[in-house]
């Protein structure tokens, strides 16, 4: 598998306070990576980062490079909207716009150009099969997103997002809202996707890496500390940091 | 002790509630007194010969009391007012609520509200010594003065309400939102017109509707710029509107007469039109904060 995304050296800056140091990784294409490590750790900012979502924060400076297929993401006459196409994001908190079910999906194909009614029905069924709610919103369609309960709700967004076709999926601790159950059944759902799609997840849940991710990073206080096969972190972590908070001594 | 604190308290009350009575008083007086002295021109002359007559002449030998060019003229004065004003007041909100800087957004704001503090009679002076003339210059009238003018003048007054109004509806739009379109890669733009806006439309809609009440009870500023004639209305004619029929005649019609009795019927008119317009408002209102 190839290096779907390359992180060299990339700093990040509030304004004076530096949340990001340094940070190394590569991101393996068709896989699962988790980020993990306590609040305030860096780790959705680094998400952000991979999507230039940290440029709506007024005051972030950025060092370094990131490449997605070997573009680098910040450099000159990069068009961050197709960017943000090709790397698409679930949030923390579900956040369907306040429009029917099928204009959610359908914004995005829409926003990109897509017209006709066939092919954006096309779209929209494929999308929420994808994501794996297609038989519980079939038949209601029309009505509003605002209506679902917050676990169909997310997987809306996960379909939403797919529906653009993006290669990667960010997600910023998308089951961190929700009861177990909803959060099997997403956390089931990132399984599949990864055939198809290269996901970064961060998550506050250990056992939520452990279950579904194929690597992990551990960051703490804006530093990338460990990044590994998610099996051998969690048994045979290198460094003393690492271990300490997979084994909870701190978090 | 505990029975001279629970004295306090219920006169505090008491006083609190009397006066929260006064407002509701004085609307209720008005109300009333509005209908009881408005009627009776109404029975008098018919209310379809009232509504719908086409010429008012109050003072002739043989008076006629037809307020349909008024009820016109109001209308389509609003209506005038609100296709220039409307326009312009909401693409100034979107820019302030999501485009501008900070300071401009500080700067435009204290505008909007200085726009606001005018007094209608100023805006009835400059639109009388500026606008009138150059409306007849432009136009080749042999008067500016006319249902044109006032419409300009009442379109830059009702700014500041649908300004702010659509600024605080857009506003409360969740960051989420606008966050989940951008990381679908929609542009800025889009996304405040496909999704910011959309989301705040309840509020913007109340923005328009509170403009309509502004602009259809104006009474000074339209006086001065639109001539006062009782004619139908028509775009570069001097017309007269509700409001400034009323004011207009008040002064100088006998008391008991059937003019001055028809002018409390238009004041009547003028007020079922408010009302109406606030109950709509009020459901607006209503139905943006329930989301």
């Amino acid at each position: 598998m190839s290096d779907c995304l390359t992180v060299k050296d990339l700093c990040l800056w509030y304004g004076d306070t530096q949340a990001l140091k340094n940070i190394t990784m590569n991101i393996k294409e068709r896989s699962i990576t988790a980020l993990i490590g306590p609040s305030g750790c860096g780790k959705s900012t680094f998400l952000k980062t991979l999507n230039r979502m940290n440029d709506l924060v007024s005051g972030v400076r950025v060092t370094g490079e990131v490449r997605y297929r070997g573009e680098d993401i910040y450099g000159k006459g990069v068009d961050v909207n197709e960017l943000r196409r090709r790397v698409g994001m679930v949030f923390q908190k579900p956040n369907p716009f306040p429009m029917s079910i099928y204009d959610n999906i359908a914004y995005g194909p829409r926003t990109h150009g897509v017209k006709g009614r066939a092919r954006l029905d096309d779209i929209v069924e494929r999308a929420l099969r994808d994501a794996a709610i297609w038989d519980e919103v079939k038949d209601r369609l029309r009505t509003s997103a605002l209506g679902l309960s917050g676990g169909p709700q997310q997987r809306l967004c996960i379909a939403r997002a797919l529906a653009v076709e993006p290669d990667v999926l960010l997600m910023d601790e998308p089951t961190s809202a929700l009861d177990p159950i909803s959060t099997s059944r997403i956390e089931e759902l990132t399984m599949e996707l990864k055939e198809r799609y290269t996901v970064v997840i961060v998550t506050h849940n250990m056992q939520q890496a452990v279950r579904i991710s194929d690597t992990t990073a551990f960051f703490l206080l804006g530093e990338l500390i460990e990044c590994a096969d998610t099996e051998r972190m969690f048994s045979r972590p290198e460094d003393k940091r690492t271990e300490d908070y997979i084994t909870g001594r701190f978090g | 002790m505990k029975s001279k604190m629970h004295l306090g308290e219920d006169a505090i009350r008491g006083v609190f509630m009397l006066l929260g009575m006064v407002t509701v008083a004085c609307v209720l007086l008005i109300t009333v007194y509005l209908i009881l002295a408005g009627v009776p021109a109404i029975r008098e002359i018919g209310l379809g010969p009232f509504l719908l007559g086409r010429v008012w002449a109050s003072t002739a030998a043989e008076p006629k009391f037809g307020i349909l060019p008024f009820i016109l003229t109001s209308l389509y004065g609003t209506a005038g007012a609100i296709v220039l004003g409307v326009p312009v007041g909401f693409f100034t909100a979107v820019y302030l609520a999501k485009v501008a800087g900070e300071r401009t957004r500080r700067v435009v704001g204290a505008a909007v509200s200085l726009l606001a503090g005018i007094p209608s009679v100023v805006y009835g002076l400059v639109g009388m010594m500026v606008l009138v003339p150059g409306v007849r210059e432009l136009f080749g009238l042999s008067d500016g003065a006319s249902l044109f003018s006032a419409m300009v003048v009442l379109s830059v007054m009702i700014l500041p309400s649908i300004v702010k109004m659509s600024l605080t509806a857009l506003e409360a739009v969740p960051r989420e939102y606008e966050d989940a379109s951008l990381a679908l890669g929609a542009t800025p733009m889009e996304t405040y017109f496909r999704v910011s806006v959309p989301a705040a439309r309840s509020g913007i809609a109340a923005a328009v509707v509170l403009g309509v009440g502004r602009a259809i009870g104006e009474a000074m500023a339209v006086m001065m710029v639109s001539g006062n004639v009782a004619n139908m209305p028509s775009l570069f004619q001097s017309v007269r509107f509700l409001t400034t029929a009323v004011a207009s005649e008040m002064s100088y019609s006998a008391e008991g007469s059937l003019q001055r009795k028809a002018l409390f019927s238009i004041a009547l008119v003028l007020f079922l039109f408010i009302m109406l317009i606030n109950a709509v408002l009020n459901a607006l209102l209503k139905r943006s904060r329930e989301g």
